[in-house]
């Protein structure tokens, strides 16, 4: 969770988070029914991308990775932006992700997962008070998220789609 | 889940021979479907984290296609058959009795064959794990998912629960020969299910 030298791409890996600022680039690849949330401040420009797996820490009780979860990686993700200048009434996201990647379900798998991620992540996002300008959520499609700091603009890669501005 | 990684070299070597002889069964089991020859690489059995896994299978966008079954019985876990494109589209050629290169994409009647190959092997699998150890191992339907490695591979661990760091994987390789085929099995255990598996071949954990 360093703050990035150079204009390449910093990539965020799944249950993690990283904060940059203008002209990094952050991304976040193959988005399941994870979801990624894209926080920025257009006026500092600074700017996070947290990729979240599971909506809710408390029904685990031996949590070691905060970014793992929704309740938990959202608001370490704003204290990080903060601490490098950003203001959290400012903030603004972009969502992308929660997919329902398999056909044939068993009922006996932990069902719309992905739904539920975003679910939460909706709920927390409104409960902190952060509005969301724009969200790629729901489908079967895996998604890579590509957040420019400079712009505030993600940009969405799907397998066989063209690239898709948010 | 901590508690796993103190496996022995010993523990490690059998759940390898474990994936050595099931994998052998079905590497045959697919052979006469498909009427080729089928290799299978020495398998390896490790712990990994997800993006060891995913660096192992070939990078977190390859496009991947997946077989996703659940275990029930003495042995709860999942399994999981990762084809990349080419390999899927292939085997469904040979399959189906085509030419190499006739089918271009995946469509409903692929999808379904490709979920039947994952069938046929796991049943094979487990059918010898199930004889070497005299526990019930039952799969239940396959679930089939084609997209991102990344998206695939931790949906199918987060819709079976397996949120830990570290998962501890069968890995094996099976591969036609003239390389059209290249596969990448995986077996995933919960919590107890490994110390059922040792103890009825007589080690413990």
């Amino acid at each position: 969770m360093e703050l990035s030298k150079g204009n390449a791409e910093i990539q965020v890996g799944i249950a993690d988070y990283k904060v940059a600022t203008s002209p990094h680039r952050l991304i976040t690849l193959g988005l399941g029914s994870c979801v990624g949330v894209a926080l920025y401040d257009s006026v500092t420009k600074v700017g996070g991308l947290l990729h979240i797996m599971l909506p809710d820490s408390t029904q685990f009780n031996n949590v070691t990775k905060p970014a793992k979860f929704a309740d938990t990686g959202i608001p370490i993700m704003i204290e990080d932006i903060k601490r490098r200048g950003g203001n959290p009434s400012r903030l603004t996201a972009k969502l992308a992700g929660g997919a329902q990647m398999f056909s044939g379900l068993d009922e006996k798998f932990v069902l719309n997962i992905g739904q539920r991620n975003s679910a939460m992540v909706r709920d927390i996002l409104c409960r902190i008070g952060i509005r969301i300008l724009a969200e790629e959520l729901g489908g079967n499609r895996g998604r890579t998220m590509i957040f420019d700091t400079s712009n505030g603009q993600v940009t969405i890669r799907t397998i066989g789609s063209p690239l898709k501005v948010i | 889940m901590a508690g796993n990684r103190v496996l022995t070299d010993t523990h490690m070597d059998v759940l390898k021979e474990i994936g050595n002889i099931g994998l052998g069964n079905a590497a045959t089991a697919l052979a006469t479907m498909v009427n080729k020859r089928i290799n299978m690489a020495v398998p390896q059995s490790r712990f990994l984290s997800l993006e060891e896994l995913m660096e192992l299978v070939g990078g977190s966008e390859e496009v991947v296609c997946c077989v996703n079954l659940r275990l029930e019985g003495d042995v709860p876990g999942q399994i999981l058959f990762l084809f990349n494109l080419e390999s899927t589209l292939n085997l469904v050629d040979m399959l189906m009795g085509l030419e190499k290169g006739t089918t271009r994409e995946l469509d409903e009647m692929g999808e379904s064959v490709v979920k039947e190959i994952g069938n046929v092997l796991t049943g094979s699998f487990l059918s010898a794990i199930g004889t070497m150890t005299g526990l019930k191992l039952l799969p239940t339907v396959p679930m089939f998912a084609t997209d991102m490695l990344a998206a695939v591979l931790s949906a199918s661990l987060v819709a079976g629960g397996y949120v830990e760091e570290y998962i501890l994987m069968i890995e094996t390789l099976l591969f036609e020969d003239q390389e059209q085929i290249r596969g990448h099995f995986f077996l995933i255990t919960e919590q107890g299910s490994l110390q059922t598996l040792f103890s009825s071949l007589g080690l413990t954990l």
